[in-house]
């Protein structure tokens, strides 16, 4: 057999190697190059990236013989990963991440992390799904220790690389078991020796399940896989730290569900249980500490614990409508939770990061529009209408219920009660509280608002017209499931 | 040409609050003018809806388009005789309220009219919605507006008041969520048709067992909004901490909404529910009003007191929306308008004095009748007619509802009639501590009678107090048959699948 090349197949991966290249080439040939240079170049790699992931949408494209597959849930995740990143470039754009965002390396080594989320997204192959996560992971360790003059920035990627370590560590230890069943690293395959009667209830089996699920979940930052998310969101540079809360959450979720249903025997399988208890701990941990939260980035590493256990009430509903309610609140929760971190990197100075509670105080007094921003994203994030963040909990909620999971929606909406005090603890310190400075903040140009405007225009738009997306999505899992 | 006369007054105000953002927030005249003349350009084109409103039973004004069909939802809106009053009373409430807010809003005034205006349309969209989504979703949007309004232009304790009237709301709501889901995937079971529009969900009977369940989420919802006792903690606090014009706004149509909530989906979704909970409703009712009106009796703080008058009277609404019958449901119908004209008047006066006094503690006045005469006598027009003097409307609707509770159960009747023996003490009591006697105080003794525009805002007001006190049947007969048809739909769902003693049910049928 003559491996099938087809490498339009991974042209999008191709055009985002090919940008990162440019950048760094680019920078020994001018030594001096500044941002002003490598965004736009990093920009347009996204963009061209974009257009390709579009060609090959409904082409079912499969490249090397089966390794990657371009099928439209792919597609659809590499959509959510290249706006992530491109949100999150835009938002490296101000004052404060001047000093250190300057290397060109930044703008590299992002390409190669959303390189290697297309291929966790990409793949039915186990091995390829772990070198999109390597990929993506080394990729990250680079970026949270980019301010490298800076203790705590260094201490979380140190901290990132040992519990990542570990965690892929695990990802391949369950690839391996499961290699040693099957005998091969294709989901299919290796679904057909499970589905086996002979083999069910095979130790080794389950062992590899569970170790594949670990790897997985923590970069999903689900519980109990999420003791490295505040530290690490505190410490990473604030456009890295929403790159990774959403993108890298996306990729995870991505090779989940992919694995989940090429592997596990529908509802009845046992990972529905063990994902229910999942979702519910890690809202409840999330949301819990979340609330005594005094450092808005440390609050919303909480908040992003607990929407991976929101998100989990999707993929716990087993069905077309569930997962299709996971990418929903995943694209949804990309323009949200890169808009808030977007605030906060726009409105850091170069001498200060802006990031305690108090600092937000009367915020609606200096930045009116900001502040209304900002509030727009907190109660998108607490789930209120006409936003994104409403429909996306909507419509887990409503799968979950039709799923017949009512306790665990009852669960999931008191959560919604807890996690709503501590977004409106954002929100009452911008517009109710007095200002404790009368500073007048960074001086950014206006082009900096990009991320902030786009984020939040799409959270109004998911929020009032997500008919189209929803319908879409919901296609997607009939070659799935 | 079919005109989208609903449409045009919720998003109406919206519209205008978007256009108040380009306006420059130093240029408070111009936010001023532009949001009255507006709003009173939504009453004024919600006054249609009235006169060619038509005697029936059927959803009129109605308007569908498709919106998320993967979901089953729509946009779908429309109002009977139920809903009308309570749009009306909107319309017509939000320009007094712009005009209430002339001078006492001292800082952003532009963000406190565009809050308004928001609120309105969420308000509105409330109302109107025929589509259960829709309706949550206005539902929740109408919260942060009023958030904001207590949270950024109230008094001290602002912040602990708005978050406390929010996150108590929000609670209510999110179980709402989940049962209209359950609702949704049972209709969407049992038909094959996914769908959020209340009037084909009204169509199906639901098993009891989820009736109960159902009931009890969407009740606490409403029940907290009403807010019926023991759920009525976050008013007093919200109320005396907001601004006048969020008290009116609140007071006069925040509160009617989980009224509403219960007449518009309680009632003809479970009615086996409602028949198994209305001897703990009634009681809460008949509580909440001696409750309210006896802590109402001790307040030193006028607002506070009217605050609490609300527990009060709402007490009297809900009341007569579960006694099921005719009267007693149009009674509260009719109370409903009323305690929004009659306690967003006492809530206006309240913030007039105060913006002269700035003080509202009852001992601080006394024998204001002398110095400020117009004030005293719209006070005791508004008073009397909270109180439900005779050819006042307050009359009319207490006496409809004790009649409606008399037919179905004396004894409530009988202790909800103490209650307006109550509410005629501690009104009367205060109005005397306050308005006569010495005039001894010297604060008292320079304070400045009615501006023109504080008369002009009170008139229409005083109008609507006099001519449903004296001719309520133009407003009666445009609910009747809406109101009949409810109780139709309540009877024959009950009867329907009805395996236990049906007595309550065959007595009334005799009469």
């Amino acid at each position: 057999m003559t491996p099938d090349l087809n490498l339009i197949t991974i042209s999008p991966a191709i055009a985002l190697t090919l940008t990162g290249f440019l950048i760094i080439l680019a920078t020994l040939i001018v030594p001096k190059m500044s941002r002003a240079f490598a965004l736009p170049l990093a920009i347009t790699g996204l963009t061209v990236a974009a257009w390709l992931t579009l060609r090959l949408w409904n082409v079912n494209s499969i490249a090397f013989g089966g390794l990657v597959v371009a099928d439209n849930f792919a597609l659809t995740f590499s959509f959510i990963f290249l706006i992530g990143a491109g949100l999150s470039l835009l938002a490296s754009l101000n004052e404060h991440e001047a000093g250190y965002l300057l290397y060109p390396e930044f703008f590299a080594v992002t390409m190669f992390a959303t390189l290697g989320m297309l291929l966790m997204a990409a793949s039915t192959h186990l091995l390829i799904i772990f070198l999109g996560l390597e990929t993506l992971s080394i990729s990250l360790y680079v970026l949270v220790a980019i301010k490298r003059r800076e203790p705590a920035s260094l201490e979380a990627a140190f901290k990132y690389f040992l519990l990542g370590a570990f965690a892929s560590a695990f990802l391949l230890y369950g690839i391996a078991l499961l290699y040693g069943v099957s005998g091969s690293f294709d989901l299919k395959e290796i679904a057909t020796v499970v589905h086996d009667p002979l083999k069910q209830g095979n130790p080794l089996v389950i062992l590899g399940g569970i170790f594949l699920m670990i790897g997985l979940g923590f970069k999903v930052a689900m519980f109990p896989f999420h003791m490295w998310a505040p530290d690490v969101y505190q410490g990473a540079p604030t456009p890295v730290a929403a790159f990774m809360s959403t993108c890298s959450k996306a990729a995870g979720f991505a090779a989940m569900l992919r694995v989940l249903f090429s592997v596990s025997n529908g509802a009845a399988s046992g990972w529905v249980t063990v994902l229910w208890v999942v979702a519910v701990l890690s809202m409840f941990i999330g949301n819990l500490s979340a609330i005594a939260q005094k450092n808005v980035k440390r609050m919303l590493a909480f908040s992003s614990i607990a929407h991976a256990g929101y998100i989990l009430i999707g993929v716990v509903a087993w069905s077309a409508m569930g997962s299709a309610s996971v990418i929903f609140y995943l694209l949804s929760y990309t323009f949200m939770n890169v808009g808030a971190f977007s605030v906060i990197s726009y409105l850091s100075t170069d001498e200060k990061e802006f990031v305690d509670l108090k600092d937000f105080r009367g915020l609606a007094y200096r930045k009116p529009m900001i502040a209304f921003v900002m509030a727009v994203f907190m109660f998108s994030l607490a789930g209120l209408p006409p936003t994104a963040g409403f429909v996306g909990k909507f419509y887990l909620f409503a799968a979950a219920v039709k799923a017949g999971h009512i306790p665990l929606v009852v669960i999931g909406v008191i959560n919604s009660m807890i996690a709503l005090y501590y977004y409106l603890g954002v929100v009452v310190a911008m517009f109710m509280r007095e200002p404790e400075t009368a500073e007048t903040g960074p001086r950014n140009l206006p082009v900096a608002l990009a991320s902030l405007l786009i984020a939040v225009a799409a959270t109004f738009a998911l929020g009032l017209f997500p008919s189209y997306w929803i319908a879409s999505f919901e296609l997607l899992f009939t070659s799935i499931l | 040409m079919h005109i989208p006369l609903l449409t045009i007054i919720t998003a109406l105000p919206t519209v205008t609050a978007i256009l108040l953002v380009f306006l420059k927030r130093e240029n408070e005249r111009a936010i001023k003018y532009v949001t009255l003349l507006m709003s009173t350009v939504v009453f004024l084109a919600s006054l249609p809806l009235f006169f060619t409103f038509q005697s029936t039973a059927d959803m009129q004004f109605t308007e569908v388009h498709a919106w998320i069909p993967a979901l089953g939802t729509r946009y779908h809106v429309g109002i009977d005789g139920i809903s009308l009053f309570m749009v009306l009373l909107t319309t017509f409430l939000t320009p007094i309220v712009v005009l209430a807010s002339w001078t006492n809003i001292s800082r952003n005034l532009k963000g406190y009219m565009i809050s308004l205006l928001v609120l309105e349309t969420g308000i509105l969209g409330v109302f109107v919605s025929l589509d259960l989504f829709l309706f949550y979703v206005f539902w929740e949007v109408m919260l942060i507006p009023m958030y904001f309004i207590i949270g950024i232009w109230g008094g001290r304790n602002r912040i602990y008041a708005a978050v406390k009237f929010f996150i108590y709301t929000f609670v209510g709501s999110l179980l709402m969520l989940v049962a209209i889901l359950v609702l949704y995937f049972y209709h969407g079971g049992l038909t094959g048709e996914y769908t959020f529009d209340v009037l084909k969900l009204q169509e199906t009977h639901f098993p009891l067992g989820y009736q109960t369940w159902l009931f009890l989420a969407f009740g606490l919802s409403f029940a907290i909004k009403v807010p019926m006792f023991p759920f009525h903690t976050w008013l007093p606090d919200a109320h005396v901490e907001a601004p006048t014009g969020g008290s009116v706004i609140l007071a006069g149509v925040l509160l009617k909404m989980g009224a509403y909530g219960f007449l518009r989906f309680c009632l003809p979704f479970f009615p086996h529910a409602v028949e198994q909970f209305t001897p703990l409703i009634l009681t809460l009712a008949v509580v909440g009003i001696i409750y309210g009106a006896l802590v109402a009796m001790v307040q030193p703080d006028l607002k506070k007191l009217v605050a609490y008058s609300s527990v009060s009277h709402l007490g009297f609404v809900i009341l007569g929306i579960f006694t099921l019958n005719n009267q007693g449901i149009q009674g509260g119908l009719i109370q409903m308008v009323n305690h929004g004209l009659s306690t967003g008047a006492l809530f206006l006066l309240v913030g007039m004095i105060y913006e002269r006094r700035h003080t509202r503690r009852i001992a601080d006045f006394g024998g204001l009748a002398k110095q400020v005469p117009v004030f005293a006598t719209f006070f005791m027009i508004v008073m009397l007619s909270s109180i439900g003097l005779p050819g006042l409307n307050g009359f009319v609707g207490e006496y409809l509802i004790i009649l409606g509770a008399f037919l179905e159960q004396r004894v409530f009747a009988i202790f909800a009639a103490t209650g307006v023996v109550w509410t005629a003490v501690y009104m009367l009591l205060m109005y005397q501590r306050v308005m006569f006697g010495k005039l001894d105080k010297e604060e008292n003794k320079k304070l400045l009678d009615l501006s023109p525009r504080e008369i002009g805002l009170l008139v229409p007001i005083i109008f609507f107090i006099i001519f449903i006190g004296v001719y309520p049947n133009a407003f009666l007969k445009k609910m009747e048959p809406s109101v009949n048809h409810l109780i139709e739909v309540v009877k024959s769902k009950t009867l329907a699948s009805d395996i236990r003693e049906p007595s309550l049910i065959i007595g009334l049928r005799e009469e």
